[in-house]
């Protein structure tokens, strides 16, 4: 701890804080490739990358879990240094092992490093029609207390009282966060999505650091809505949705319902974002079935490493390689099998390559 | 027919309040359509129903149904309470309203509104102590598709599904306090006598339904006791009914899933929260919450009310309410009480205006107001 301590003094030294990033040298960025499918679809955001000559080097890691000096099996110290030297990873999908004694690897790296604001923008992407259209939404989820905060008891036998945890420290900073968030990139309206009726005191406490957060900004639009009221307009009206914010457990749900509403897991970016970092990843599932098969779709980690390239203040970069990812699967021959189409992973990422280079 | 329909919309306009009210339904205008199908014959059990008109449109709706009733001469007397808990002052007590209730069986019920602050400080809603009092402890809402609504909001067709939602314990225990300034606690309450119990339920309900397959929602991968006690109750009860497929389904996936695939789901069953949640996001996938009807059951009583519950405080007054979803209520209600004959002709109705699609309120695409969609109600109830 104290050296983790020392090892920030020493950074912040050398390089100004935030996101202030020098020009000259390439930032470097932590890659977990992760499991499964993986593999393949880093090596597609890298060759992509390659292709768009985005100044930044991988430093790939292994997160594969290992016996810590405590006996508890946990991610190697490596993975955690790269991150923490680098401030910025992104990261592949994970399996979670099942059995006995293994902390979640998503949490632990969520815990790590702090990441207290999960960001995901929805959108419907021009070219792969699903039931709804122009859904452009962005939902931010408080990410480290809540509904998960994982104090859970049972009083007698039967009786099990969860602990939903609302401080407002965490609820002033994910609210501020949202509009900042609002703010740089162009968007007109937070929501902020609570029970407050219901549970008066914890979605209340939320709801207050919501607007005060609000007073800020006074450009930004801000309106509070009953979550079951957003859940059902989202199904029949998306576009009165700009961007959300909200506790943790309706953040989980919401931004998987607003990804189903564009077409599932597989074509969703999301972004981690923490005190002093921030992790981007895809959060569909590892697809064990098609791995190492060339047939899983990139879109989602590549669209999470464009948010990290928006969030690196690389905005040029992340325009392109965006607008080439969405050109690219406006054409059915390109699309891979989630998609119904029957392209490879490689060939999707060569069309792609093929229309930066293009550009 | 029409004739009929004009003196009642006039009647809507007045707005009873009164602390108890008996309205005789069952009078001379109704006594034509006794020629109609109907059992004239048999000596008429007159049934007395407590109604809650509710917040919002719900006195409205209230009315319409109340009309209705009174159109087709339905043998149902309300005992009208008022209550509110953004109005308190003018508020029936709740005993009254509880003793009234358990006295008739069922209820009408308007949606009562849950404004985030309560005068007393009190962190229980109203809702929450009529559902404790009563022990209303499932709620039940039948999400189908109605045959030939067309409108821009509804993408999905032939959704046929049930959500069963407990709705005494977990998030909604009013249990909160603040430890030390800025944090605060919010404890959710699981016990296996409920999840036990809202599992039976479900399963009873599949059964006596003739559905096939009960899917369990749940978070029980992050909170593992509380949740898991429920999953696990839930799994328990399933290998009662061999004959019942069994499934389970984390919340935030069944959210995903019932957007993208609601064909998938056939009865569900879940705690509180998530209930609330699939009950309104399940509402809005086939035309929100106007047009689909719930119900809410202890040992002894059923009332029924809206399935997503909305007061739509902003179209109050305005005369654009969507009655459809009371209207299924009160057929709903009729039905359960054993007037098969009675429901099946509003239930009738109702199917033939959103079929014909050409008096459509405000939310499902239309211009209609509440009052041109009651009279055509009216005008259907005998025509088939």
């Amino acid at each position: 701890m104290a050296s983790k301590v020392f090892q920030s003094m020493v950074r912040a030294s050398h390089q100004s804080l935030g996101r202030c990033y020098g020009s000259s040298a390439n930032r470097i960025v932590t890659l977990i490739p992760g499991d499964g499918i993986g593999p393949e679809i880093s090596a597609s955001v890298q060759k992509i990358f390659a292709a768009a000559q985005v100044p930044i080097e991988w430093e790939v890691v292994d997160v594969t879990p290992v016996r810590g000096p405590d006996g508890r099996m946990g991610i190697p110290q490596a993975a955690i240094d790269s991150v923490n030297r680098n401030k910025i990873g992104l990261k592949g999908p994970l399996m979670t092992p099942i059995g006995k004694g293994h902390r979640s690897l998503n949490l632990a790296i969520r815990k790590e490093f702090e990441l207290y604001a999960n960001v995901r923008p929805c959108r419907s992407l021009e070219g792969y029609p699903t039931l709804y259209r122009n859904v452009d939404v962005v939902t931010i989820r408080e990410n480290t207390e809540g509904e998960y905060s994982g104090i859970e008891h049972e009083i007698v036998d039967g009786v099990v009282q969860s602990i939903k945890l609302i401080t407002r420290a965490a609820s002033k900073r994910v609210a501020e966060f949202a509009f900042k968030y609002a703010e740089d990139n162009g968007r007109s309206r937070v929501t902020a999505v609570h029970k407050a009726n219901i549970m008066r005191m914890s979605d209340g406490l939320f709801l207050q650091n919501c607007r005060e957060a609000a007073e800020k900004y006074p450009d930004i639009k801000f309106d509070e809505k009953y979550l079951d009221t957003v859940c059902l307009n989202m199904v029949q009206d998306p576009s009165q949705f700009d961007v959300l914010v909200m506790p943790n457990l309706y953040g989980d749900i919401l931004s998987d319902l607003c990804a189903g509403l564009v077409g599932g897991l597989g074509l969703t970016a999301s972004g981690n974002v923490g005190e002093g970092g921030a992790v981007f990843e895809s959060v569909h599932g590892t697809a064990p079935d098609i791995a190492g098969m060339d047939k899983a779709n990139p879109t989602a980690l590549l669209l999470s490493a464009v948010m990290m390239l928006r969030y690196m203040d690389l905005y040029d970069h992340a325009a392109r390689i965006e607008k080439a990812c969405f050109d690219t699967i406006k054409e059915p021959e390109n699309r891979t099998g989630d998609l119904g189409g029957s392209a490879k992973c490689s060939t999707f990422t060569d069309a792609i390559c093929k229309k930066i280079e293009e550009t | 027919m029409a004739a009929i329909g004009r003196p009642l919309a006039g009647a809507l306009g007045r707005l009873t309040t009164q602390c108890i009210v008996q309205r005789s339904l069952h009078n001379a205008s109704a006594a034509p359509f006794s020629t109609h199908g109907l059992p004239a014959s048999k000596p008429e059990q007159r049934l007395t129903a407590t109604l809650i008109p509710g917040d919002g449109v719900g006195p409205e709706l209230c009315h319409v149904v109340m009309d209705v009733f009174k159109a087709a001469g339905i043998p149902v007397d309300f005992e009208q309470l008022y209550i509110s808990e953004i109005d308190p002052h003018r508020s029936e007590p709740l005993e009254t309203v509880v003793e009234s209730i358990k006295r008739n069986g069922i209820c009408l019920k308007g949606i009562l509104a849950s404004p985030e602050y309560n005068a007393d400080g009190e962190a229980k809603t109203l809702n929450m102590k009529l559902r404790d009092e009563l022990d209303l402890y499932a709620n039940v809402v039948h999400v189908k598709s109605l045959p030939g609504l067309k409108c821009n909001h509804v993408r999905h067709k032939n959704v046929d599904m049930i959500v069963i939602r407990e709705q005494t314990e977990g998030e909604y225990s009013a249990l909160e306090h603040e430890s030390v300034k800025g944090v605060v606690e919010c404890l959710k309450i699981t016990t296996r006598e409920k999840c036990n119990r809202i599992a039976k339920f479900a399963f009873d309900y599949a059964l006596k339904h003739g559905r096939k397959k009960v899917t369990a929602v749940h978070k029980a991968n992050i909170m593992k006791l509380g949740d898991g006690l429920f999953l696990k109750s839930c799994a328990d009860v399933a290998a009662m009914y061999p004959d019942i497929e069994f499934n389970n389904m984390i919340i935030d996936n069944c959210a995903m899933q019932l957007v993208s695939n609601p064909h998938q789901f056939d009865v569900m069953v879940l705690p509180n929260l998530y209930g609330n949640i699939v009950d309104n996001l399940a509402a809005g996938l086939v035309g929100g919450a106007g047009v689909v009807a719930g119900s809410s059951y202890s040992s002894h009583c059923v009332v029924f009310e809206q399935g997503a519950r909305h007061t739509f405080a902003e179209g109050m007054g305005k005369n654009v309410a969507n009655p459809t979803a009371m209207l299924l209520c009160s057929a709903n209600m009729l039905k359960h009480a054993g007037l098969d004959q009675y429901s099946a002709i509003i239930k009738g109705a109702v199917d033939k205006v959103i079929k014909a699609g050409k008096v459509k309120t405000r939310d499902i695409g239309g211009y209609s107001k509440t009052s041109e969609f009651e009279r055509a109600i009216i005008e259907n109830l005998h025509s088939g």
